[in-house]
């Protein structure tokens, strides 16, 4: 019954957190450390050629090196930084797109909730892949172009959910009680509306930050997305796949640490949202 | 019902004897029923009357073996016909489902498959397990159908679910129980979910048809009065324990325990009239007002006035317009046709249009108090509120005001000023939702059925808290409620609506003790009494009490 | 039936609706962006002369509602221009490749759909049980897998340790089915894999809402046994979620198989549209983009329509 303090809360969920959340949380981190510490991490420089194309494990190179002779550690390194960076980015942009705009229509709603939901409705009746690939075909593919072509798309899913969640909120007595108090539209969206749908916010940020990542990933992997000669794990597959018909598997490595930073980030959210469910009752 | 000699040398067809059952829970197991015993013969019935979580549908579901996801039987011993239950096979309890002991479930609407016409669902128990043909079966359902005054059972078969009214389809669930000759049938708040005009026939019908059967059954409920007509016996519940047991007209007469006599006690609380009304200019004024949703009206040309200090009751049952009353006058929805006048001045419709001070003036109490409290908000904010809006308090001032509150409406202030929603019982959470509202010192109050989420003894504390705080503050209430009983406790005036129309209004006493429209002569002689002949006698002097179902033609 | 005809004709309204808006964006949307697309695809050598020759046969002169009208009637008369690229008939270049790409899509999907139902269905029957938490915590992962992972484990797998399929799809149009379906089988196991584990997820989620549902407690109550209450009271209410995770699994699908296209060297029509992407030849980008999102909204189109007509309250309405 006594109030918890967030930081005691957090302690003892974790702790009694399953295998597969406690792995995932760790993980997060780990990627996170790397990723800002990847200068002092990598051996060499992010764009370095520093041997032979294709060179073999070695003492030097303890992963080889790539299609021109790049370190193939270090650009698995800063990829770290690069691909998981620009993916949070565009998470968050996309995110702050879509949850604004879905609280708003919430809370104003009549006609204007229900041009933008028309809106929301055409942009998503386009596949994710073909509205970015159409997009980027003219923008080119400069990272502002990325990052906003891929927030915009993703925002019109943040907004489908902010907008359900929200008016599942909207129709509780509450907001009643302070509309017949003459409260103004920020009131209600910051102090009612927001409060009540951060978690279900924040589930669904784990899981689009996941889709955006794995898209950006697949962008880049078709030679779309990051441009080299920035170190990425979608483009360093591209680059290094040839090796794999020689049996090979380094060029796996980047996709490797995609697919478990993707797997620890939903174990998260897995975790998350049965906890939070369960809590609701 | 019938005079309680019980049939003390038939064998038991039901024992079940101290058992336990857990939920398991997010903060670990927890008992739900704790060592409940009960017993039934065949042709009686056992009434299960408590208040929410008194374990009583728990219970009457663990007299078929049958326990709720998360919930388990960990000890004690369910025999039927001297057979035991637990420890029974999947395969064995479901053959003795629906055919040995059935279940009548609260919300018909829900429990009937949208997918198949009813006759199927009707009949399906007895076609597999008692293997008699679909003939057999179907001509023993229409039996059924007609002695619970289906006039055309066959028609009535044919349709879906959703094509059917709520009484009509409860009725049909007790001839699915019925169908498949079961020993026992248990009925878990049969009757909760409709109108009382509504809930006479059903109650009328389900009578009617077990005595006549001769089947025993256990008849769940939350509501004394009903539980008296129907049986033979009454078993109170609390927290998952027995409270007591006794023949129905000795536990009306003569209840043992204190917490039975404080159920009892219930229905005795009157307010005390005051006497000064009448002579002022009302608070309020309604004139020639309709409103609805879309091109759908839902109320018509209400005409009504709210005196200073004085309670006005707006009763009616599901469908009347008294909440669509309640919304205009809040300004939530906006009337199409009309006049509003408060304290003499015209009032906007729109809550848009309203000025601070009229927004101050009107307040409202919602129905369901675990929805009008913002979760993610303290008490102290929930109530401090309006008071920094309102009268520009903050900090200390702020916190005193709402101080002085909570202790007027009895919480003290140093235990819940710092609680979260969630940290309060159900009544608390009323009693917060009504110091929000009075904490401005409003002049006019209304209140959307405001008990009727709430367990009978917390119902009755909010009421005693409305009045008191009524003259203490010298306002007045518009009390929304479809509960005659609640109305005739709190109300000075009564305002009766039937299909968005107002069709009697009038002082309470003089409402309730003449009435002069047939629906208001109607709507009361419904509402059931503390006497376990009352369904006998209502029956006998009311002739246009709908026992038939006249179901719309398609 | 009347509420069941009024609803299908209008989602069947609102799609072509869609779709017209979706052709606008696919063109307004290109000739709108930033930049002469003119300059952009002959790039910095072009004189002024070439450009303006180039504007005039792309109809770069004209008003833009012309050159939509003039696109629209075209690509509706199957007329889809030229490539700007290669310089030849878009209707040849994607003829053979759209049949490929929807071969494979629908290998893929006749391998996914039964075995996603199959083992979301048990998944939800046994929940919580052991097999339940594996399958999760398996189907997690997948999901979790970007596609081109899973395709070069496949590869490095089923290619090049163990040669049993080719790494790379070449395909002929004279190819008998037997030998297309072998050719095809290491792409449409990479996207069965990735399918089947969103599917799974959907239909297990889907199948437990309802068996939570009053009116399965009411048949267990009934005594009604287990087979007969999945078969007789869940399925047919099942029907319309089910169809809506198939729909929605089946148009992923088709826009999956863009990566996986590209990964297997396979002829398709998604290989041709990321080349086209890269090579800038806007014509081209504009009649791919348009057959994908049209497959899309039509499978959910239909997804909508099947899930109506299951509707067991619209079907047999008051």
């Amino acid at each position: 019954m006594r109030p918890m303090t967030t930081a005691r809360l957090a302690i003892r969920s974790f702790s009694r957190a399953p295998m597969s959340a406690r792995m995932g949380l760790m993980l997060v981190f780990t990627y996170a450390l790397v990723a800002v510490l990847a200068p002092v991490l990598a051996p060499y420089g992010e764009t370095e050629i520093v041997g032979a194309e294709y060179a073999p494990l070695s003492s030097n190179f303890p992963l080889g090196t790539d299609n021109i002779g790049r370190d193939m550690l270090t650009r698995l390194i800063y990829g770290a930084r690069n691909s998981v960076g620009i993916a949070l980015l565009t998470s968050c942009l996309s995110f702050l797109l879509g949850s604004i705009a879905g609280l708003l229509a919430v809370a104003v709603g009549g006609r204007f909730e229900m041009i933008l939901s028309r809106v929301v409705d055409v942009l998503m009746a386009v596949p994710a892949l073909i509205a970015a690939l159409m997009v980027l075909t003219i923008s080119g593919t400069s990272v502002v172009a990325l990052v906003v072509t891929i927030a915009v798309i993703d925002a019109t899913r943040v907004y489908r959910l902010a907008r359900s969640v929200g008016a599942n909120v909207m129709v509780l007595d509450f907001i009643r009680a302070a509309e017949l108090r003459g409260e103004g539209l920020r009131w209600i969206i910051i102090r009612e509306l927001l409060p009540n749908i951060v978690q279900p916010l924040a589930a669904e940020f784990g899981m689009r930050f996941s889709f955006v990542f794995l898209f950006i990933s697949s962008l880049s992997f078709l030679g779309l997305g990051l441009q080299p000669p920035t170190a990425d794990w979608g483009s360093m597959v591209r680059e290094n796949a040839i090796l794999i018909s020689f049996g090979n598997i380094t060029p796996l490595l980047p996709a490797l640490a995609i697919a478990v930073l993707t797997v620890a980030v939903n174990f998260c959210v897995d975790w998350f949202v049965q906890h939070s469910s369960g809590l609701k009752d | 019902m019938t005079d309680p000699a019980p049939q003390t040398e038939a064998p038991l067809l039901l024992d079940i004897r101290d058992l336990w059952i857990e939920a398991v829970g997010e903060d670990g197991v927890k008992p739900i029923v704790k060592g409940i015993s009960l017993h039934l013969r065949p042709g009686e019935v056992l009434g299960l009357i408590g208040e929410s979580g008194a374990g009583k549908s728990t219970l009457g579901l663990a007299a078929m073996g049958y326990a709720r996801p998360g919930c388990r039987i960990t000890r004690g011993s369910i025999r039927f016909k001297g057979q035991e239950l637990l420890g029974l096979t999947e395969t064995q309890l479901t053959a003795l489902r629906g055919r040995c002991i059935a279940y009548v479930a609260q919300s018909a609407a829900a429990a009937f498959n949208p997918a198949h016409r009813l006759i199927d669902q009707i009949t399906e128990t007895a076609i597999r397990s008692s293997r008699i043909s679909r003939d057999q079966a179907e001509s023993r359902a229409r039996d059924l159908l007609r002695r619970m005054h289906f006039n055309d059972p066959d028609a009535i078969g044919r349709r879906y679910p959703h094509q059917v009214s709520g009484g009509q389809l409860q009725r049909l669930m007790t001839a699915m129980a019925m169908v498949a000759d079961p020993d026992i049938i248990i009925f878990d708040e049969p009757t909760t979910a409709l109108d009382v005009t509504t809930q006479i026939g059903v109650l009328a019908s389900i009578r009617e048809v077990i005595r006549d059967l001769g089947k025993a059954a256990i008849y769940i409920t939350h509501d004394l009065a009903l539980v008296a007509q129907m049986a033979d016996r009454i078993k109170v519940l609390r927290y998952g324990s027995e409270v007591e047991e006794a023949p129905t007209r000795v536990m009306l007469s003569d209840p043992r325990e204190d917490y039975t006599r404080s159920l009892w006690a219930v229905r005795r609380f009157r307010k005390t009239n005051d006497g000064a009304l009448k002579a002022e200019a009302p608070v309020l004024e309604i004139r020639q007002m309709s409103a609805g949703y879309g091109n759908r009206t839902v109320i018509q040309d209400i005409d009504l006035a709210v005196g200073a200090r004085e309670t006005l009751a707006i009763v009616g049952e599901s469908g009347s317009g008294k909440s669509t009353t309640a919304q205009v006058i809040c300004g939530l929805l906006a009337p199409s046709n009309g006049a509003l006048e408060f304290q003499g001045a015209p009032l906007s419709p729109d809550r848009k249009g309203r000025s601070r001070q009229q927004l101050r003036d009107i307040q409202m109490v919602f129905q369901m108090p675990d929805t009008a409290l913002n979760p993610r908000q303290r008490v102290r904010d929930i109530v401090g509120r309006p008071v920094e809006l309102f009268l520009g308090l903050r900090g200390k001032q702020k916190d005193d005001r709402v101080g002085d509150i909570l202790s007027m409406i009895g919480m003290e202030p140093g235990k819940f000023i710092d609680r979260f929603p969630h940290e309060l019982s159900g009544g608390q959470k009323q009693r917060i939702a009504i110091a929000r509202a009075l904490v401005c010192e409003p002049k006019l109050v209304i209140c959307d059925e405001v008990t009727s989420s709430l367990d009978q003894l917390v119902a009755e504390e909010i009421l005693m808290l409305l009045d008191r705080t009524r003259k203490a503050l010298g306002l007045s209430y518009v009390f929304v409620s479809h509960d005659l009983e609640t109305v005739r406790a709190i109300a000075d005036r009564v305002v009766v609506m039937s299909n968005g129309r107002i069709v009697e209004q009038g002082a309470t006493d003089s409402i309730f003790a003449s009435p002069e429209n047939e629906y208001t002569r109607l709507l009361l002689a419904s509402v059931p009494e503390m006497n376990a002949d009352w369904l006998t006698r209502r029956l006998s002097e009311f002739t246009e009490i709908d026992v038939g179902p006249n179901f719309p033609p398609i | 039936m009347l509420t069941i005809l009024r609803l299908i004709l209008q989602r069947l309204i609102l799609g072509a609706a869609t779709l017209a808006v979706i052709s606008l964006i696919v063109f307004f949307g290109i000739e709108l962006l930033p930049g002469d697309p003119a300059a952009a695809i002959l790039g910095k050598s072009a004189t002024a002369e070439t450009l303006a020759a180039f504007r005039h046969e792309m109809h770069l002169d004209l008003p833009a509602w012309q050159r939509y009208a003039i696109w629209a009637s075209d690509v509706l008369h199957g007329d889809f221009g030229r490539s700007i690229a290669t310089g030849r008939s878009i209707d040849t270049l994607i003829g053979g490749r759209l049949a490929n790409t929807f071969f494979l899509a629908a290998y893929a999907a006749l391998i996914a759909v039964p075995l996603a139902l199959g083992l979301g269905v048990l998944a939800a029957l046994h929940r919580n049980s052991v097999f339940d938490r594996v399958v999760n915590l398996i189907t997690l992962t997948a999901i979790s897998f970007p596609e081109f992972f899973v395709a070069y484990i496949l590869v490095y797998l089923l290619a090049v340790s163990v040669n049993l399929f080719p790494g790379i799809t070449s395909l002929s149009p004279d190819l008998p089915l037997w030998d297309r379906l072998f050719r095809s089988t290491l792409p449409a196991l990479t996207l069965t894999l990735v399918v089947v584990a969103h599917m799974m997820r959907m239909t297990r989620a889907a199948i437990i809402s309802l068996m939570s549902s009053p009116y399965i407690e009411m048949a267990r109550l009934k005594g009604i046994g287990k087979v007969r209450i999945v078969l007789r009271h869940a399925l047919p209410n099942a029907l319309a979620p089910i169809i809506n995770v198939v729909a929605l699994n089946l148009a992923y699908l088709v826009v999956g198989v863009v990566v996986v296209e590209v990964v297997f060297a396979y002829p398709g029509l998604g290989q041709l549209l990321v080349d086209a992407v890269s090579t800038r030849d806007v014509p081209l980008v504009q009649v791919c983009s348009l057959i994908f999102a049209a497959t899309y909204i039509l499978l959910n189109l239909t997804a909508d329509i099947l899930s109506i007509m299951s509707n067991p309250r619209l079907l047999h309405s008051r």
